[in-house]
């Protein structure tokens, strides 16, 4: 369990890039973060691994405070992958891979071949292995950049944006197999996104920032759109308007569901269930569409 | 016959290859004095501008540093530290060295500088130290500028050490400076030739070794695997 006590952070240069925040991210779920470009949400991802320390408050991993603990063993405790991959352009796809596991002791054998497995666990061809990363395909190398967060079976594992380079054919396929290795893994998922679609696709808890990292709205995608806190979380998650917004139609016999466009959704198979929250169903597969 | 026949005579005469005065023992002494000049200015240079450029502080300083070191004309300074410490190999040394300051502290912080912010945060976030993103990740790819700078180094360097000659026995600049006393041009303009060759040589040398030290995967150059041009759906299960 990660938890952020009243967290604030002030930058050098006087932005105030998150104020008082607080939140508990629960264990083996997935929080993704969202929210746009100065939500403060990256700094919050960071201050996970002390890449960013907070001005005043605290961040506690399973209780204990990270403030006490020395960054750099924190760091290879913590899976990280980021946009652009990050990999080191000077080493094979497989010395990127065992990169943290040598930094942490693990002979160099044993190093190469947890690597190789990685490789399979994260859908890689082996034969990739001895390739730089400058010849890989950019999602390719997103792959490796998970691969390498892996390495070292961390119970945590921080992404940023790692979908946000990569066109949006290749971001489904990302998202369909980050969505298949949660299911085996079951880590402690952190995630940041600027893309809603992407987050009610990944999110067991679902956070949404305003500027300044303060907190709009906490909750699973069903809650977010069944209950919206404000107009500004509505809007957010599209609770007002085109394909989120859906209804019945009769049509002969049977049910249609209807976009606010009028645009056909779906079928409704059997009668809807007064009390039963349809929100998380409602979305179906939005990665796959690739809207943007 | 001409001055320019005459000084490749003056290169080929056997009389010029025996005594304290042979031509293959200026050339030790030239490429032995230039090479002490470069390691200490790299010993100076290298840790100043890794420093800087790892750390991103005092860059502005060390380019004003480095404009005004260059400014500098050696001849002078190499005069004002000789009547300061006497006749001898010293003050060729501190006046070399300090031309050849500048451009390895430009190629040492430039080659950081160069380097992805991305990929240096990356390492950090993993977990590496400082020293081990100084030593994995900042050395290997900041290696080829590093190399250009210890490059343009060695040829100033090469070429201004006949100015040795000035205040010292030594290296390929006596035969300057005793053509110029003795109005022997052929020898002047002979030992000219010498150290353009030599300044020729160490510059191929050094092509040679910056294409070397460009780390593979960086490169682009073929030789390397070829490029993948498909999607990761070809290569993913």
């Amino acid at each position: 369990m990660i938890e952020f006590r009243s967290v604030s952070k002030r930058f050098p240069d006087g932005t105030l890039a998150v104020q008082d925040f607080s939140l508990v991210l629960p264990s083996h779920k997935t929080t993704v973060l969202v929210g746009s470009s100065g939500s403060g949400k990256t700094t919050l991802l960071r201050m996970i691994n002390r890449m960013v320390d907070p001005t005043s408050g605290s961040v506690e991993i399973d209780g204990e405070d990270i403030a006490s603990l020395p960054p750099v063993k924190l760091r290879r405790g913590i899976g990280y992958v980021m946009q652009n991959s990050g990999l080191l352009p000077h080493r094979t796809v497989l010395d990127n891979v065992a990169t943290v596991p040598l930094l942490r002791g693990t002979p160099k054998r044993q190093a190469r071949a947890d690597a190789l497995a990685m490789l399979d666990t994260v859908g890689l061809d082996r034969a990739l292995a001895d390739r730089y990363p400058s010849q890989l395909s950019g999602g390719q190398q997103q792959r490796v950049g998970v691969a390498r967060g892996l390495a070292v079976n961390p119970n945590i594992l921080l992404m940023d944006e790692p979908f946000g380079a990569v066109d949006p054919i290749v971001r489904a396929e990302l998202q369909q197999e980050l969505v298949r290795l949660q299911k085996e893994l079951d880590k402690t998922v952190v995630f940041v996104t600027h893309d809603i679609e992407e987050a009610f696709l990944l999110g067991d808890q679902i956070v949404i920032l305003r500027e300044g990292g303060r907190i709009a709205q906490v909750g699973s995608p069903a809650d977010l759109l069944a209950r919206p806190a404000d107009d500004f979380v509505a809007s957010f998650v599209g609770a007002d308007r085109g394909r989120r917004v859906l209804h019945v139609e009769r049509h002969g016999d049977g049910n249609v569901v209807v976009d606010s466009d009028g645009r056909l959704a779906g079928v409704l198979n059997g009668e809807p269930v007064a009390g039963t929250s349809a929100g998380s169903s409602a979305g179906s597969t939005p990665g796959a569409e690739g809207d943007r | 016959m001409n001055l320019f026949a005459s000084a490749i005579a003056w290169i080929l005469d056997p009389a010029n290859y025996v005594g304290l005065n042979a031509i293959p023992l200026r050339i030790g002494q030239h490429l032995v004095f230039s090479l002490v000049t470069l390691v200490f200015a790299s010993a100076i240079a290298i840790p100043l501008g890794y420093l800087i450029g790892h750390t991103g502080r005092g860059r502005g300083l060390a380019v004003t540093t480095s404009g005004g070191l260059r400014a500098i004309p050696t001849l002078g300074l190499l005069t004002l530290v000789a009547l300061w410490v006497g006749i001898g190999v010293v003050a060729p040394y501190v006046a070399l060295t300090v031309l050849a300051i500048p451009p390895i502290l430009a190629g040492a912080y430039t080659g950081f500088e160069a380097i992805d912010r991305r990929t240096i945060d990356a390492a950090r976030a993993v977990g590496m130290s400082e020293l081990q993103i100084v030593r994995k990740v900042e050395l290997p790819l900041g290696l080829p500028l590093l190399i250009g700078g210890l490059r343009s180094a060695t040829l100033q360097v090469i070429a201004t050490a006949t100015l040795a000659a000035y205040v010292a026995d030594l290296g390929l600049g006596r035969y300057l400076f005793s053509g110029l006393k003795t109005r022997d041009y052929a020898e002047m303009l002979g030992g000219s030739i010498l150290v353009i060759l030599l300044a020729l040589a160490l510059e191929g040398i050094f092509a040679l070794i910056q294409r070397f030290v460009v780390p593979r995967g960086v490169s682009g150059r073929p030789g390397t695997a070829p490029k993948l041009r498909t999607g990761s759906s070809a290569a993913a299960r």
